[in-house]
Order: structure tokens, then C-alpha cells, then sequence
């Protein structure tokens, strides 16, 4: 019961902030939520009933189920390495608050020789996320 | 083919990528090696076509462990299209990133064979929780490919769109798992042949795996979840919009028709929702498409209404359905891949995909304006292309299961189709390049397209655009030719890729071999 509390709540304050118009705000809705699954998935191991898989347990019955926690493992890696990337991605550009896709007609679309100044803060961004995404597959 | 080599369709684009990156920047070790290891994946899914010919599945449990524990992967005759598509599609795009230079940066070999490892293990895996990490290795890369360009050239629009989808995929992958958490809290497993047929039994179970669908049909762009897609695919760069858009939605595509057909067991309950929502998808879809007006947004806005179609193969769930299905999804990546590819390619000699801005490329490139009405008419579904072939069974199908209403929508949104490819037709390539622009809007006899188009800002752009001598080289056109030529060869011989399908739906409606698989390796 505990579990599905603190899931529900989670869930809440990080929808309260997923629709929040901020870049910032949004990443840490997205940590929230990505919280609030993890904890499903524990919950999804019936831990209601079972006990610490370490140290005390003499059935195996009653040990935690493991399988959950492996989820749990890959998945708190994933969210981890995409949250960087997003956070990458709210600092890169000039206006660190747009979410919105500035409709295709506009000028750079028509001339992309005319955004290079503007895009001068970009090459900063290629080196810093490129090897972050990188590495995370191979690991 | 030897069930235990299933893996390295996974392994061996892994441990490469992380290889090209220790060996640092050497541009033509970087090709070489991407394209034998692309080739090899083609070569792994042309094998095991011919494996699957009569039917049957393949599976290995990696490490020998028992099955629930070991990280699983099978493959049968869908998978194995699926794979040589897949294949084909990243293999074609590669080389027009490079010819059009967008592959010029060090991480592009390395970000593609990642992105391989991830579209091959999803096609590949048993497991709906290795599914999740499988599509997670498959969109990492896509990230960074997404604003990926050759050093500062990248516009700022594409951060923006790259907010959205980085956004929007993290959503719907917590979605998925959390979907996956309430499959294993329900069901104990997470292993597809073990979940198989289960949600049909148990209500608990079908509405855990109904959040894991409802997660892929977002990833899949199904109507009403399908707005992103024609915001954020725009904004990238040409090369990178033709791979995903064969790639991405295409998989979650797949991934729809694996669930429902193994652990639903095909049940016909819940499908007259799919035939509803997937009709809507069509018709919004194309309409948003006509309301475009840059090539690309058409493009993608359209992919909408086409993955409509395709998802209504498993919606009708007979033998007739999931054929003319999979013969769509499979047509459907080539051909879309062909159009952005060709339309890409003006793009990146003239600078602008916007309808009006780059005129008469008729009579400049007439081999890409061939390329672009080959790819279209198949789109629209017009014979001999196999575009022709993918509708009249889907629409045969759909009678064939009481679906009138289904069908009439479908030959009601092919002509949509027609006048909105007639609108990238017209705006790009009819129409006469003229010195002086203004005068296109006072012209009456042009297309209703062209009063759109006002922009003062791109006419000094059009105006420096007067050489007759084609601009793309044979090398950047050949990507999309290819494509187109494949269109050709399966409206032509439509009965073979039909017959492969037909297994491969054979496949979906006896799930027996895929479990027995499974549960064996």
C-alpha cells in the first residue's frame, strides 16, 4: 500500500510539472515519473509479502524476488543517461525554454547559410552528448 | 542457419560501434566497416528467409539459461523481412548521409551500427522487458543522430524538434515499463511464450499488455497520439528522416502485431477498437498532410495516415488481414524512405524543401522527378507499383472480413493521398522556374498550392537558382532510385513478397511454432 502511495503521488507532482512550460520543470517531471515506475515494478514483485533477499531469509519463498530489482537496475541506467541528454539539450540553443518546433516555413528552413552564426553554439553540444548516447549501449 | 547465431545480429553492431569509436576518426575504415557490418546484417535476414520459407521459428536463449531467465531471441518469417528490410532501408540512407555529407561526422558509423544492434534485437527479442531495453539501445543513437551534423552546421530548429522527440520518447518508454511492471505483477513472466495467450484469459493481464500497446501505437504515430511525429521528423536533417521513418514507428509497428498475436491469441474482442482508430488514423492523417506545406511535412504528416493502413492489417486479424498487412508495412518503408530520399535530395542541393521556394525541377532533375513519381504513384497505390498490390489485398481483406466501412475509407483517403503528392508534384516539380516569382501568384492557371506559398523572404533565394545543369549527381539520386526500382520489382512480382508474407501471417495466426520455439531454446 505504501508503495502504491508513493507511486501515485510521485506520479502527480511529475505531471503537475510535465505540463509546466519549462524545459527544466519538464526534465525533473520526467525524473519523478521515471521514480514512480521503478517503484511499480517493485511493487510488481509482490514485496508486500516478502523480505530482504539479503542477510536474514532462510525460505526462498519469502525472499525478494530479483527479477524486479534487475529491471529496476537497467532502467534507473537508461532514464539516467537520457536525463543528462535532456538536460544537455535545455542549456544548448538561445532560448533554453523552447519546447515548441518553430513552424518549418520560417527563415532557416529557406536559407540554412543564415542560421550558421546562430548555430555557432552548437559544435559544444555534438562533443559533449554525442558520447554520452555512445556509450550507454555498449556498457 | 544455427539457432545460436541469433545474437550476434545484436552483438556484432554493438561491440563494432564501440570498436570505431576506441580506433578513433578514420573516415574510410569508418564506411568500409559500417557497410560490411550492415551487409552482414542483410545477408543474416536474406538466410534466414530462406530458413522460414515452409513456415517454422528459430530461437536461442542466450547463455543457456532457462527460459524466463535467459535473454531470448526468435525469429521467424516476419522477423526475417522485417530484418532485410530494415536492413536495406539503413544501408541506402547511409550512403546518402555520406554522398550528401551528413555523415561526415566522426560518431555517424558508430550512432548507426548502435541504432542497428537496437532495431535488430527489437525485431529479435522474446521478452517484453528486453523489448523496452532493446527499442531504449535503438533510440539512444537516434538522439544524438537526430541533431547529429558536420561540425556547427546544425540550425537551432532542430534543437528544438530534438526537445520534443527526446521528450516524447522518454514519456512513452516510462509508459512501456510501466506497462511491463504491471505484466510481470499480473502474470509473474514477462516472456512472450510464456504470456502467450494469457490476456485473452485474464482481464488483469490484457489491461497491463493494452498500456504496453498503448505505448508502442504512440511510438507508432496512431491517431490520437500520432502528433508529434509531423513535428518533429521535419527538422532533422533529410537523410536522418528517411531512416527513421523506416525504421522507428516501423518497429513499434511490429512489435504491435508480435503482442497481439501471441499473448492476445488475436482476440476479437477488442478489435473493432483497432478498426475505428486505425480508419481515423487514415483520414486525419491525409488531411494533415494536404495542410502542409514544406515537402517534408507533407511526407511525414502523410506516414500518419499510412501507418492507418498498415496497423489495420492487425485489426482485422484473418489470414487475408495480416497478409496484405505485412505486404503494406514492408512496401510502405521502402517507398516512404524512397520519397523522403528524393525529395532530400533537392533539399540538399537547394537548400529548401519548401513548396514554391525550389521550382521546375522538372525540367533540372529529371531523374529525381522520375525517382519522386514512381515513389508517389505507389504511395497512392496506382498499378503496376506495389503500392497497387499492398491496397487492393488490404482492401480485399477488409471486405473479406465485413469491414465495408474499413474499405470505402481506404479507397476515399488513396485519392487524398494522390492530390497531396500532387501537391509536392506540382509545387516542386510542375511548375515552370519563372525570374520573377510574384508573378506565380497572379498566374491562374497554376496549381490552387501555389497561393500558399507567399514568402518575399526565400524569392532571393529562388531567383539565384537559374542553372539548367543538374545540380544532384548520380550519387546522391542513386539512394532513392534504387528504392523506387525496388517499388517496381514488387508491384511487378508482387506473388513472391505476397507468398513470404502469407507465411509470416501464417506465422502470427499459429503461434505455435514461435512458442514451442521459445520454450525449447
Amino acid at each position: 500500500m505504501t508503495l502504491a502511495i508513493t507511486a501515485g503521488i510521485l506520479v502527480a507532482g511529475a505531471v503537475y510539472l510535465l505540463l509546466k512550460p519549462e524545459m527544466l520543470r519538464i526534465i525533473l517531471g520526467f525524473v519523478l515519473l521515471s521514480h514512480a515506475a521503478n517503484l511499480i515494478i517493485m511493487a510488481a514483485g509482490n514485496s508486500s509479502r516478502r523480505e530482504e533477499p539479503f542477510g536474514t531469509f532462510t525460505d526462498l519463498t519469502n525472499a525478494a524476488d530479483p527479477l524486479p530489482q534487475a529491471f529496476v537496475l537497467t532502467a534507473i541506467v537508461i532514464a539516467f543517461s537520457i536525463t543528462v541528454l535532456m538536460l544537455v539539450l535545455a542549456v544548448t540553443g538561445k532560448n533554453d525554454d523552447n519546447t515548441s518546433v518553430s513552424p518549418p516555413t520560417d527563415a532557416d528552413d529557406a536559407a540554412p547559410q543564415a542560421t550558421d552564426d546562430a548555430a555557432a553554439t552548437t559544435p559544444g553540444d555534438d562533443a559533449a552528448t554525442a558520447p554520452t548516447t555512445t556509450q550507454e549501449p555498449t556498457s | 542457419m544455427i539457432a545460436s547465431t541469433l545474437p550476434l545480429f545484436v552483438a556484432l553492431p554493438l561491440i563494432t560501434a564501440g570498436l570505431l569509436i576506441v580506433f578513433g576518426d578514420r573516415p574510410l575504415l569508418h564506411r568500409l566497416t559500417l557497410f560490411t557490418i550492415l551487409g552482414a546484417s542483410l545477408l543474416g535476414g536474406i538466410v534466414l528467409i530462406l530458413e522460414f520459407v515452409d513456415g517454422g521459428a528459430l530461437a536461442h536463449g542466450v547463455g543457456m539459461w532457462p527460459v524466463g531467465i535467459a535473454i531470448p531471441f526468435v525469429a521467424d518469417m516476419f522477423t526475417a523481412l522485417m530484418l532485410v528490410v530494415t536492413g536495406t532501408l539503413t544501408i541506402v540512407c547511409a550512403a546518402f548521409a555520406y554522398v550528401s555529407q551528413q555523415g561526415s561526422n566522426r560518431f555517424f558509423a558508430p550512432l548507426i551500427l548502435a541504432l542497428t544492434a537496437g532495431v535488430n534485437g527489437a525485431l529479435l527479442t522474446a521478452d517484453l522487458f528486453n523489448l523496452f531495453v532493446f527499442i531504449e539501445v535503438m533510440l539512444l543513437p537516434s538522439y544524438a543522430l537526430f541533431f547529429l551534423a558536420p561540425s556547427g552546421k546544425a540550425p537551432l530548429r532542430r534543437i528544438a524538434g530534438a526537445r520534443l522527440y527526446v521528450t516524447l520518447n522518454l514519456l512513452t518508454s516510462t509508459i512501456f515499463l510501466v506497462g511491463v511492471g504491471f505484466v510481470y505483477g499480473t502474470a509473474g513472466t514477462v516472456n512472450m511464450a510464456e504470456l502467450a495467450g494469457l490476456a485473452k484469459e485474464n482481464g488483469a493481464v490484457a489491461f497491463a499488455v493494452a498500456l504496453c500497446l498503448f505505448a508502442l501505437s504512440i511510438k507508432a504515430a496512431a491517431v490520437p497520439v500520432h502528433g508529434w511525429l509531423a513535428r518533429a521528423y521535419p527538422t532533422t536533417s533529410p537523410a536522418i528522416t528517411a531512416l527513421f521513418s523506416g525504421l522507428h514507428t516501423k518497429v513499434a509497428i511490429y512489435g504491435i502485431y508480435r503482442i497481439y498475436a501471441v499473448i492476445f491469441d488475436g482476440d476479437a474482442t477488442y478489435l473493432w477498437v483497432g478498426v475505428l482508430l486505425f480508419c481515423l488514423t487514415m483520414v486525419l492523417g491525409v488531411f494533415g498532410a494536404v495542410g502542409e506545406n514544406t515537402t517534408r511535412s507533407i511526407l511525414a504528416f502523410h506516414m500518419v495516415s499510412q501507418i492507418g493502413y498498415i496497423l489495420l492489417g492487425v485489426a482485422l486479424f484473418t489470414e487475408l488481414g495480416l497478409t496484405a498487412g505485412i505486404f503494406y508495412l514492408l512496401h510502405h518503408m521502402i517507398v516512404k524512405a524512397s520519397l523522403f530520399l528524393s525529395t532530400g535530395a533537392i533539399e540538399v542541393r537547394y537548400g529548401s524543401g519548401q513548396l514554391g521556394s525550389v521550382t521546375g525541377m522538372l525540367k533540372k532533375e529529371p531523374w529525381i522527378a522520375a525517382t519522386f513519381f514512381i515513389a508517389a504513384l505507389s504511395l497512392a497505390g496506382i498499378p503496376p507499383f506495389s503500392g497497387f498490390v499492398a491496397k487492393l489485398s488490404l482492401i480485399m481483406a477488409s471486405i473479406d472480413a465485413g469491414q465495408v466501412a474499413a474499405a470505402v475509407v481506404m479507397v476515399l483517403v488513396s485519392l487524398v493521398t494522390l492530390l497531396s503528392m500532387l501537391k509536392i508534384w506540382s509545387g516542386v516539380f510542375w511548375t515552370k522556374h519563372k525570374a520573377n516569382p510574384s508573378l506565380d501568384d497572379a498566374d491562374p492557371t497554376t496549381f490552387a498550392a501555389i497561393p500558399a506559398l507567399e514568402t518575399p523572404s526565400s524569392d532571393s533565394d529562388t531567383a539565384t537558382v537559374v542553372a539548367t545543369r543538374p545540380r544532384i549527381g548520380l550519387a546522391l539520386a542513386a539512394p532513392s532510385m534504387v528504392l523506387a526500382l525496388i517499388t517496381i520489382c514488387l508491384g511487378l512480382g508482387g506473388e513472391l513478397l505476397l507468398g513470404l508474407a502469407e507465411t509470416a501471417a501464417a506465422g502470427l495466426l499459429d503461434t505455435s511454432f514461435y512458442i514451442q520455439a521459445v520454450m525449447g531454446s
